[in-house]
């Protein structure tokens, strides 16, 4: 009989889960259960850029926009069920649901950009993404139904670790299977030479367009998160420079590596969080004018870094085993 | 012999420029077809024309009997034209292996779904993918290099790699851009022999185009000389090596200017 292969994507979420939980009951506070929620969500949104950047090589700098339509569409739609009755645990198929809507509604947002835009290639692509990624969020800011400039308040927290790990396993798998499979090859070669690829048969626009959705479900799914766990669904959680903090976690793990995007998200999160920290204490000890808010100049401080002495990134394009699929005859 | 290629009063301008002039020949199935001139004699434009990197500005292309005029690239691909390039455009990063096995593309690849979950109709076709490229890689002589990355080739082997790679788009018509571009006499022998013995093979048509001359006459059944975008002789080698405009084109005019 064959045995079937260990999934260990699958045992390493549930050893990760399990840990969490352990040290819940060790003084693992609420704060640190949030960083660890961000991360993922961050996971999420940087795994589901790779696609798009890493995978397929196409320059997009607006990802932000699609979580935006992820986290505003899930999240009226669970404000209503809300309203009606508030009973969180009744509505967690609600909560699922609602978050696939936004994930679809993302990847249509995203294929409507596609088909227009995908005929661009690098820097000018790069703009237009970004263009379009503000253009969404300046709706959001002026539709008065869902709160404008005031943001969606009054979100339920449905966003909980158990969730949030379930989704960040699923888009993992997800988009490593399909990385993995011939349609992930063909994707590499439009990266790689895409007149080449047209030439041997590769239709290049309808990857590009599969590959934007796919990779604009996938955020949607994690801005739909994203406001399940803060509460708030505001214009500017969304903005330009959010989308260059994932497209920074995903150059930091190296760019086409997805074993690289999951860790940068943990590690730039955890990162993120440490510098705050760090600095507001070490402005109340000192008494130096660097305050949590100069976090930022460390940061892009450590990307001017790795652009200068790591171009590759942490992992360049190499994949952890567990994120491999072997080959059948290669066993 | 019926032709498998026609070209019919194709133009293509450039701007001002007119590249290719009112082209109109036909490559007999199952030949082996050259095509040469000196540089700018419009050889490249007339292959991205047939392929439909660009599209005629008159004219007409028909392959197998169907008009593939203005088509798009992978749609022609798909009907059984292949190439390669005049400077390689391989798959760098990508195996051997997959560069091969990414051209096998006339045949439906299962969904996003099934591949995701990698159902059993997703597993048969990755072995029948799997099975066809290691068998080209084995007629190229390049089944030792399957698992390393393309890149880390030498030319010669990325030169016989694209010939491999155009293969597994199992074609009927064989476009070669300059095979033996930058190739040492010994291995243009080979690539003559290799040529030869692909196009009896895999049944297909082969269409090149060349500099060099030899190659040319030696392996060529029927060729056409092109000069500034037009044609100035057209037959079997004997003859066009005779010819006095190719004689002019090549070594300059008698006498001098």
């Amino acid at each position: 009989m064959k045995i079937p292969r260990t999934p260990w994507l699958l045992v390493v979420a549930a050893g990760f889960w399990a840990a969490v939980q352990l040290l819940r009951l060790v003084g693992f506070n609420d704060y640190y259960l949030f960083i660890a929620n961000l991360s993922l969500v961050y996971v999420i949104l940087a795994v589901s850029l790779n696609l798009i950047n890493g995978i397929i090589g196409q320059f997009s700098l607006g990802h932000m926009g699609f979580a935006a339509v992820g986290a505003y569409v899930s999240g009226s739609i669970t404000t209503l069920i809300f309203k009606l009755s508030p009973n969180v645990a009744a509505h967690y198929p609600g909560f699922v649901l609602a978050l696939v809507a936004g994930g679809v509604a993302a990847a249509l947002v995203g294929v409507a950009i596609g088909f227009p835009t995908l005929r661009l290639k690098g820097d000018y692509l790069a703009i237009v993404t970004l263009g379009f990624g503000e253009i969404i969020r300046t709706v959001f800011n002026n539709i008065d139904a869902v709160g404008g400039p005031r943001g969606l308040l009054g979100i339920p927290k449905f966003s909980t670790f158990t969730v949030i790990l379930a989704f960040a396993l699923i888009t993992v798998a997800v988009i490593r299977n399909i990385a993995e499979s011939a349609h992930g090859r063909n994707m590499i070669a439009i990266r790689e030479n895409e007149l080449a690829a047209d030439l041997v048969g590769i239709d290049t626009t309808g990857y590009k367009v599969k590959a934007f959705a796919l990779g604009a479900f996938f955020a949607g799914i994690g801005g739909g998160l994203y406001a399940h766990l803060l509460q708030i669904a505001h214009p500017t959680q969304f903005g330009f420079i959010y989308s260059v903090q994932v497209l920074i976690m995903v150059y930091a793990g190296g760019v086409g590596s997805l074993t690289g995007s999951v860790l940068a998200a943990f590690a730039l999160t955890i990162l993120t969080q440490l510098l705050k920290s760090g600095l507001s204490s070490l402005k109340s000890l000192t008494g130096l004018p660097i305050g949590g808010d100069w976090y930022m100049v460390l940061y892009a401080l450590l990307l001017i870094l790795i652009m200068l002495y790591r171009t590759e990134g942490l992992m360049g394009t190499r994949e952890a085993k567990l994120m491999v699929i072997p080959e059948e005859d290669d066993k | 012999m019926s032709a498998v290629l026609k070209v019919t009063g194709m133009s293509h301008w450039f701007g001002g420029l007119k590249a290719v002039s009112n082209f109109n020949f036909e490559v007999p199935e199952g030949a082996i077809y050259g095509l040469i001139g000196p540089n700018g004699s419009g050889k490249t434009t007339t292959f991205n024309l047939i392929t439909g990197i660009y599209k005629p500005t008159e004219g007409k292309i028909e392959f197998s009997g169907g008009d593939i005029t203005g088509a798009k690239p992978y749609r022609i691909v798909r009907k059984g034209v292949a190439r390669t390039f005049q400077n390689l455009r391989i798959f760098g990063s990508m195996s051997v292996l997959d560069n091969v096995r990414v051209a096998r593309q006339y045949a439906p690849v299962s969904s996003f779904l099934a591949s995701t979950l990698r159902l059993p109709s997703y597993k048969a076709e990755e072995r029948a993918r799997k099975a066809e490229a290691m068998n080209l890689l084995d007629v190229l002589h390049l089944s030792g290099r399957a698992k390393e990355q393309a890149k880390n080739l030498p030319y010669g082997e990325l030169r016989r790699l694209e010939i491999a790679r155009a293969l597994a788009t199992n074609p009927s018509l064989l476009l070669l851009d300059e095979p033996a571009a930058g190739m040492n006499p010994k291995e243009v022998q080979d690539l003559m022999a290799l040529i030869a013995r692909v196009r009896d093979e895999f049944k297909v048509t082969v269409f090149l185009i060349e500099h060099h001359m030899k190659f040319v006459m030696g392996l060529c059944e029927r060729i056409k000389v092109l000069d500034f975008g037009e044609t100035i002789a057209e037959g079997v080698p004997e003859l066009v090596a005779k010819d006095p405009r190719v004689l002019e084109a090549y070594l300059g005019k008698k006498g001098g200017h």
